[in-house]
């Protein structure tokens, strides 16, 4: 058998590769100008809207999750599930940027433009 | 051919190599940051198997490791996740082995790629939200570069497997 690479294969890395930056490219400009607010969602509902703009920190689904937002970023910095991805994860500010939980079904999502509206009830 | 009794071994102790492998990668400290990119060491062996085994034998090893190495390693979220990500990842490799028109290195790229994907699917159904799709730059380029690294030493390693087959 061959284990030699094959045009083929490069061309299938160069595709990955540029459906990788066009991904890249198309949430950075949706993402641009940044947000106001994040929603954290429990197991999908809705536990709370948050402005981005003041420095907080949040206690989510009873204390397994903490969120502390601090100069318009929203970081996940405590979590008391087995894998921890969700505290490796970085801060968000981008519109659409999320942290999850999965052992804990947590999701902290950056409100897009429309769900603006959203900030004016919280506050 | 081989007997039943010799294939089944050979397929325990794939198994056992597959998770030992996941055993390593869970002493690797390595975070990408992104829900379900990982290095799939594991992979090196799911990989390898499909160009020395019967499909149907490698979609066994594949469930079977990842079951063993959930119960033993995760959790029963990690087991979904993970089946997810290999049947996806497996069923792809299988499916682009079948034409020869990619070497070991291209499957298992593409393999890598479609096992974050599979992943990422799976996430998104249990926190039912869309808008995880931001991490697909990054898992896209995480499988990429895992995948090229574990073709790489498949290839190797079925260079000095030549001539056997199980
Ligand atoms: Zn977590």
């Amino acid at each position: 058998m061959n284990t030699g690479i094959k045009k083929n294969d490069i061309l299938l890395i160069f595709i990955v590769l540029a459906v990788a930056g066009l991904a890249y490219f198309l949430h950075s400009v949706i993402g641009a100008g940044g947000a106001g607010s994040v929603t954290v969602k429990v197991n999908g509902v809705i536990e709370g809207v948050y402005n981005l703009g003041e420095d907080q920190e949040i206690v989510i689904n009873e204390g397994t999750n903490y969120l502390v937002i601090k100069n318009g970023k929203a970081d996940m910095t405590k979590a008391d599930c087995p894998d921890k991805l969700c505290v490796n994860q970085k801060a968000v500010s981008k519109k659409h940027e999320s942290i999850i939980c999965l052992p804990n079904k947590v999701i902290v999502e950056v409100n897009s433009g429309e769900k603006g509206e959203y900030d004016a009830v919280a506050n | 051919m081989m007997l039943w009794r010799t294939r089944t071994a050979f397929l325990g102790v794939f198994t056992a190599l597959a998770l030992i492998f996941s055993y390593v990668e869970t002493l690797i400290p390595i975070s990408l940051g992104i829900p379900g990119a990982k290095l799939g060491l594991a992979n090196l062996v799911i990989v390898t198997a499909l160009y020395k085994m019967r499909l149907q034998e490698v979609y066994v090893l594949s469930v079977v490791r990842v079951v063993l190495s959930g119960l033993i390693f995760g959790n029963y979220i990690s087991i979904l996740y993970s089946l997810a990500g290999g049947l996806l990842s497996l069923t792809v490799m299988a499916a682009l082995k079948k034409g020869d028109r990619f070497s070991v290195t291209g499957i298992s790229v593409a393999g890598g790629v479609f096992h974050n994907i599979g992943q990422l699917l799976i996430a998104m159904f249990i926190v039912e939200t869309f808008s995880i799709s931001y991490y697909i730059p990054g898992l896209l380029a995480a499988g990429t570069v895992t995948g090229l690294m574990i073709g790489i030493l498949s290839g190797q390693m079925l260079k000095r497997l030549v001539n056997i087959q199980f």
